[in-house]
């Protein structure tokens, strides 16, 4: 890191306007009645998310972990260069299907998001969209280098190196980039982990909500969107 | 003599190419001044048959000031291909749109105003946002830019980060008692 | 047929034993389309474990009223199928509620589920929602078309709209079934079942590639439970009408199990084998096809 410039333009606290179809404006509707609409409050639900408690029983709350554990439904998500390393998983050769894995389009019926690779200023907007949108509980997997530190872009202007701070992340896979086997190995230890009740991101994010917000809007220069995506 | 060769003595007499450089015998580079280039583009592409545009590209000349744009053309007939370079100045960059000749130029152009800060003006959503939202610092792409300091200020970087030499390293593990001394097999 | 209490019971066994037969049918059925691919497919229980996590999701988001009633609709149409027909036939505790007209009404659940749905998913208002749901409807509307012609067919034939007495018309010898007295209608129909069941070839309306999951597209946890014990209980249920109208009824659960396997490995069958159609392939395909085959059943009766 010798090469560094000391010269090194510093973080400029630049509002940056939101997008027109954003911003507060006027409609007419076919009848000619002029409705107003501010898009962040009308658009979206404000209300806060909040911790949830476990179940009264004991035996209920493991119970539910141990199905939780056997029917994980990932998010068809791909960042990087790990989304090829996980579709194999659905090949006769890895099959995880066996383990009451399966993909589901759409992050309402999902309850992993793997981030598999490096992760782009950009995509972490649409990956924190789509994490929040997860019926809790949810769990998180990073998958390779990039998501631990970086990788080998953890210089890059544009890959962000921790992703602990933006997301509660459940279980981290090393590798550059981790072989399918890998995966598996790591997602039937995150199993381990939920049978034993210890894998409560969606709990500890919202404890520290503040805490990730602010991380998350650090990097994220034009938030246009809520607190929280319902 | 290559048609290629030929092809650019013929255009020789309207325009000032220069720098010919033959790199195979289906690549040859040159370059204009920056205003024939646009003209230059349309007769290739109309007369000539280099009817595809491969890419439009920037390099980053810092040490001369310049940034030289690369239009890469290829001719689906002769299966030749010509790189167009046009140098511009480095502090005030700006070149004709050239998106109503190739649509996909637009994109392209998009991209270099976002990462280099050149201008095209008339090209279509061109200060829109393309692969970075929300950017608030100098185009990244420009070598001024001091992409490590500009990562480790907002990204932060985890402890216990290291780096190894890759060949000693290897070195190291493949052969741990091997000295320097030693002759090295097979070089 | 009069009413008794006792029948409430009755039939809520009926359905108890019709969710775990589906349940596990339908696993055993993913099964060998995962061993057609070459994999080792998924446990027995899955659709069980998938059913109680769905449940035990602590998060719940709702875009309304519609939305809460698509799924109740939509499982209101596999129950209604189930309680107003006679599962077994000639048995008092698995009668149900079947009664002189319960053909028409069993063609009406059909097509009951699906506009239930059209509703909740256009409350929801995602756009794949929509897309999903205007595809279904066009091609539900399409495959019933040939249904409906076989069934007019069949109350021709045999001069009633009591799906009973169908069946008990259909007693006594293997000839005796629909199947070989009327086959025109078979045909007509199996164009309307393999079109209905969701399976490929015509299961552009969920395609997960293309719109991801079409209709329930922003469905979750309790809601998706709900989807998902009415996607094991509506195929069965579905295929009890074409047990009973086509191929002789049931006279115990042994048959009936027997029976509604075989016809629903006709759908996997066609369906592992079979790519994708387009929409507008599809209604193509029922109405060049489907169609002229139901007429032609209407005229040999």
């Amino acid at each position: 890191m010798k090469d560094m410039d000391k010269s090194f333009k510093k973080d400029t606290e630049t509002e940056f306007p939101l997008r027109e179809e954003m911003r507060p404006h006027q409609v007419t509707a076919p009848d000619g009645q002029v409705i107003d609409i501010d898009p962040l409050q009308d658009y979206f639900c404000q209300e806060p998310p909040k911790v949830h408690a476990k179940s009264y029983f004991k035996i209920v709350e493991d119970f539910y972990n141990w199905a939780r554990a056997h029917s994980l439904w990932i998010l068809g998500f791909g960042t990087g260069c790990g989304a090829i390393e996980m579709r194999p998983l659905m090949t006769p050769r890895f099959d995880a299907y066996r383990y009451g894995i399966q993909w589901r389009p759409t992050p309402r019926q999902a309850n992993l998001l793997v981030i598999s690779g490096y992760l782009s200023v950009k995509t972490l907007k649409r990956a924190i969209r789509a994490y929040e949108q997860m019926p809790a509980p949810k769990y998180v997997v990073g998958l390779g280098s990039c998501t631990i530190n970086g990788g080998m872009y953890w210089d890059s202007y544009n890959t962000i190196n921790k992703f602990d701070e933006f997301l509660p992340v459940d279980l981290y896979i090393t590798g550059c980039m981790p072989r399918p086997e890998v995966l598996m190995a790591g997602v039937l230890e995150l199993k381990k982990k939920i049978k034993e009740g210890r894998a409560d991101g969606a709990n500890r994010y919202v404890e520290n909500f503040e805490w990730y917000k602010a991380n998350q809007k650090r990097v994220i220069k034009n938030w246009n969107m809520p607190d929280y995506n319902w | 003599m290559s048609t290629a060769t030929d092809l650019l003595e013929r255009f020789g007499t309207n325009y000032r190419i220069s720098e010919v450089n033959e790199q195979k015998a289906d690549l040859t580079f040159f370059k204009v001044p920056k205003d024939q280039a646009v003209r230059l583009l349309r007769e290739l592409r109309d007369d000539a048959g280099y009817t595809h545009l491969a890419f439009l590209t920037n390099i980053d000349y810092i040490e001369r000031g310049i940034f030289t744009l690369n239009y890469m053309l290829h001719n689906y007939d002769t299966r030749h291909t010509l790189g167009m370079h046009v140098d511009l100045d480095r502090d005030n960059a700006e070149m004709e749109s050239i998106h109503n000749m190739w649509a996909q130029a637009a994109t392209y152009q998009r991209e270099l105003r976002e990462m280099y800060g050149i201008r095209f003006p008339g090209s279509p959503r061109l200060d829109d946002d393309f692969c970075l939202e929300g950017w608030d610092q100098i185009p990244p792409m420009r070598k001024e830019f001091d992409t490590a300091a500009f990562s480790l200020a907002r990204f932060y970087s985890r402890d216990g980060r290291g780096t190894e030499d890759p060949r000693e390293h290897m070195k190291q593990q493949l052969y741990p008692t091997h000295t320097d001394d030693a002759p090295e097999g097979g070089n | 047929m009069t009413f008794e209490w006792i029948q409430i019971p009755y039939a809520l066994l009926t359905v108890f034993i019709i969710l775990n037969y589906g349940m596990i049918m339908t696993a055993i059925m993913q099964k060998i389309g995962a061993r057609v691919g070459g994999r080792y497919g998924i446990p027995v229980w899955q659709n069980y474990i998938d059913l109680v996590k769905n449940w035990a999701l602590r998060t719940k988001i709702t875009h309304g009223v519609m939305f809460y009633l698509g799924p109740v609709f939509r499982l209101t149409g596999g129950l209604g199928l189930i309680l107003f027909v006679p599962t077994i036939y000639g048995s008092v505790m698995h009668q149900n509620f079947s009664y002189s007209g319960d053909l028409i009404l069993a063609l009406y659940f059909i097509f009951f589920g699906t506009l239930g749905m059209a509703l909740g998913a256009g409350e929801s208002g995602h756009p794949h929602s929509a897309i999903g749901v205007s595809r279904g409807l066009a091609q539900v509307t399409a495959a019933e078309l040939p249904l409906a012609l076989a069934v007019f067919s069949i109350s021709l034939q045999y001069q009633t709209l009591n799906i009973t007495e169908i069946v008990a018309a259909q007693q006594g010898s293997i000839f005796n079934w629909t199947l070989f007295t009327n086959p025109l209608a078979v045909i007509a129909a199996m164009f309307g079942f393999v079109g209905t069941m969701m399976r490929s070839p015509f299961d552009v309306v969920l395609a997960p590639q293309e719109i991801p999951i079409g209709p329930p597209t922003e469905y979750h946890s309790a809601y998706l439970a709900l989807m998902q014990t009415n996607r094991v209980i509506f195929p069965i249920a579905k295929t009890i009408i074409y047990m009973n109208l086509f191929f002789g009824g049931a006279t115990g659960w042994g048959a009936f199990a027997v029976k509604v396997f075989a016809l629903y490995f006709v759908t996997v069958f066609i369906g592992v084998v079979h790519p994708r159609f387009r929409v507008e392939q599809s209604i193509r395909f029922f109405l060049k096809w489907g169609l002229p085959v139901g007429i032609l059943a209407i005229m040999a009766v």
